[in-house]
């Protein structure tokens, strides 16, 4: 068995929901659509358990009503399990990984400028990366966006 | 309590970005230092999706002039992945002899930057002058220095004859003689050795929690090299080792570019003996099928990401960019506490963030609330008379070493 075999395995025998939903595109590559509830126990069981300490990035998706975030974590054998979860975007939003990577927050902060994505727990801090006086309610990767809404918005403001 | 607080930027000639610090000082002392960045984003991700597969290369080759074919390579192989597209051999092999070259054209820019950081500007002469050979060589193979265009989706664009292969192997003769002796002067300057060592330390816990890569995290005795770890272009069949350091500091830094450099060489030359033959490229589609890839690379200032999303169209769906700053930058606060002010641009230039010219401003906000302005420069020379004061004095050198 290979060793993304062996993690896959891992994965599933914890948890069951994750049954048919972990694939494994091509070696050293695993992509799992993780169920809300069981997100942030995957998370802790992969960085601890199953030694993947790095966290890449997190890539944010606007999937129409939903917002998904794929967290890329790696390991030092170079193995990176993509964890993907999906929430409802006037939903409650989905919680900060900081406490597991402390890293993680500059990634977090783009996905709140970016995509209006709600992180419980992040800290308080300056924004990244839009500019202090960019205005409110404007997520530029999300696909209703674009620059024309914007100069409309601020024409209508300066009339 | 801390006396002054300063901002440092946001225009910043140190970085690819203009960034600020905001500084708390203490005396001489950094007691905490935050950073804040995205004055220069340009909605590169976003433009990504409103054009095509091929538009988007050119586009993501301009995220950075020094790292332009990491980028373009990285991009391209998470495209390649989703469109189950193998590019030739040869043309694996070009890429990565482009990359390599691209590694030692960055890597010598560093060194002379963190030369000129510390006042140490015939270190700055030298290795600019040697960088101009890599950057002819790179301009010969591709034509251009910078920004190369050897890439398109399904492999490489150009060859490598074999008359430009002799050439390269000249070059690397003479850049492997320069960098021998690069090495010897950081292995035994005092000078440099006393500037350089314990500035700038980040321990190897830190490197783990903040994620950092690059020469950054192996100069902590992290082992984190993607050519390794997850090899792609042609690096799975080629020899090199990984250099680390333990010194942890911008010295450890030094010592693990200029290191790295020869195994650039190693690997270029090895590349250029084994290259295969064959055709240069695949024939790619249009549109790409519905599909999802993540690929890294390491690119000379640490790990490149790029996650791309398809959906069967010309265009993507979602292209994701993590380049190596953003990953090394939050470090910078951490190295800059408890630190003097005047190893503030050797510690910024340590990360090797990519360098533009622009000016720079801090603004010193003094007890009796008069304002005093004082540029980049002003900081520079600072740091310098700062040190020579205490007996770390470059112009003393000059003319002492013979090349």
């Amino acid at each position: 068995m290979s060793e993304e075999e062996r993690i896959r395995e891992g994965l599933l025998k914890r948890f069951s929901s994750l049954e048919g939903k972990i694939r494994l595109q091509r070696a050293k590559r695993l992509f799992a659509d993780v169920p809300c509830d069981d997100f942030t126990a995957a998370l802790e069981y992969a960085s601890r358990e199953l030694r993947f300490q790095m966290l890449l990035t997190i890539t944010g998706l606007d999937e129409g009503e939903n917002l998904g975030f794929i967290y890329h974590l790696a390991r030092e054998d170079g193995i990176t399990l993509n964890l993907k979860i999906s929430v409802k975007k006037d939903g409650p939003g989905i919680r900060t990984v900081t406490p597991y990577f402390p890293g993680a927050e500059i990634y977090e902060r783009e996905l709140v400028d970016l995509l209006g994505a709600r992180i419980e727990g992040l800290k308080e801090g300056r924004r990244y990366p839009l500019p202090d006086d960019w205005p409110e309610g404007q997520y530029p990767l999300r696909k209703d966006w674009n620059t024309k809404a914007l100069k409309d918005k601020e024409a209508n403001k300066n009339a | 309590m801390h006396d002054i607080r300063i901002p440092v930027g946001p225009q910043h000639p140190a970085l690819k970005e203009p960034e600020s610090f905001r500084l708390a000082l203490s005396g001489e002392k950094i007691m905490e230092a935050s950073v804040r960045l995205g004055y220069n984003h340009r909605g590169i991700e976003k433009a990504c999706e409103e054009r095509t597969y091929i538009q988007d290369l050119y586009l993501i080759e301009r995220i950075c002039g020094i790292c332009s074919h990491a980028h373009s390579t990285c991009f391209l192989q998470a495209v390649e992945e989703i469109a189950g597209l193998e590019i030739p051999r040869r043309a694996a092999y070009i890429r990565t002899v482009i990359a390599e070259l691209e590694r030692i054209h960055s890597h010598l820019l560093w060194l002379g930057v963190a030369g000129h950081e510390v006042g140490f500007d015939t270190l700055l002469m030298y290795s600019w002058k040697d960088r101009e050979i890599v950057l002819d060589l790179l301009a010969q193979m591709t034509g251009n220095r910078v920004n190369y265009g050897i890439n398109t989706i399904g492999g490489v664009r150009r060859d490598i004859t074999a008359a430009l292969a002799k050439e390269v192997i000249k070059g690397i003769d003479t850049l492997e003689k320069r960098t021998g002796y690069y090495i010897e002067v950081a292995r035994q300057e005092p000078t440099l050795i006393n500037r350089l060592s314990g500035v700038g330390v980040l321990s190897r816990q830190d490197v783990l929690s903040l994620g950092a890569v690059g020469p950054t995290a192996r100069a902590s005795g992290v082992v984190r090299d993607v050519r390794k770890d997850d090899p792609y272009a042609a690096y799975g069949e080629l020899d090199f080792d990984v250099i680390t350091d333990k010194h942890n500091d911008v010295y450890g830094r030094t010592l693990v570019r200029l290191k790295e450099l020869l195994e650039s060489y190693k690997i270029i030359r090895q590349a250029l003996d084994d290259m295969p033959q064959g055709q240069l490229a695949v024939k790619a589609p249009r549109k790409i099928p519905a599909g999802e890839a993540l690929s890294r690379y390491e690119a000379p200032r640490g790990e490149d990401v790029h996650y791309v999303k398809s959906n069967g169209t010309d265009k993507p769906e979602r292209v994701k960019v993590r380049a190596p700053t953003l990953a090394n930058i939050q470090t910078v606060a951490l190295m800059l506490e408890d630190r003097y002010l005047a190893d503030m641009p050797i510690v910024v230039a340590a990360i090797d963030p990519c360098f533009s010219c622009t000016d720079r401003l801090i603004s010193l906000k003094q007890e009796h609330r008069r304002r005093r302005v004082t540029r980049w420069e002003e900081l520079r020379v600072y740091g310098i008379e700062w040190y020579r004061r205490r007996g770390v004095d470059f112009s003393r050198l000059n003319g002492n070493f013979k090349l």
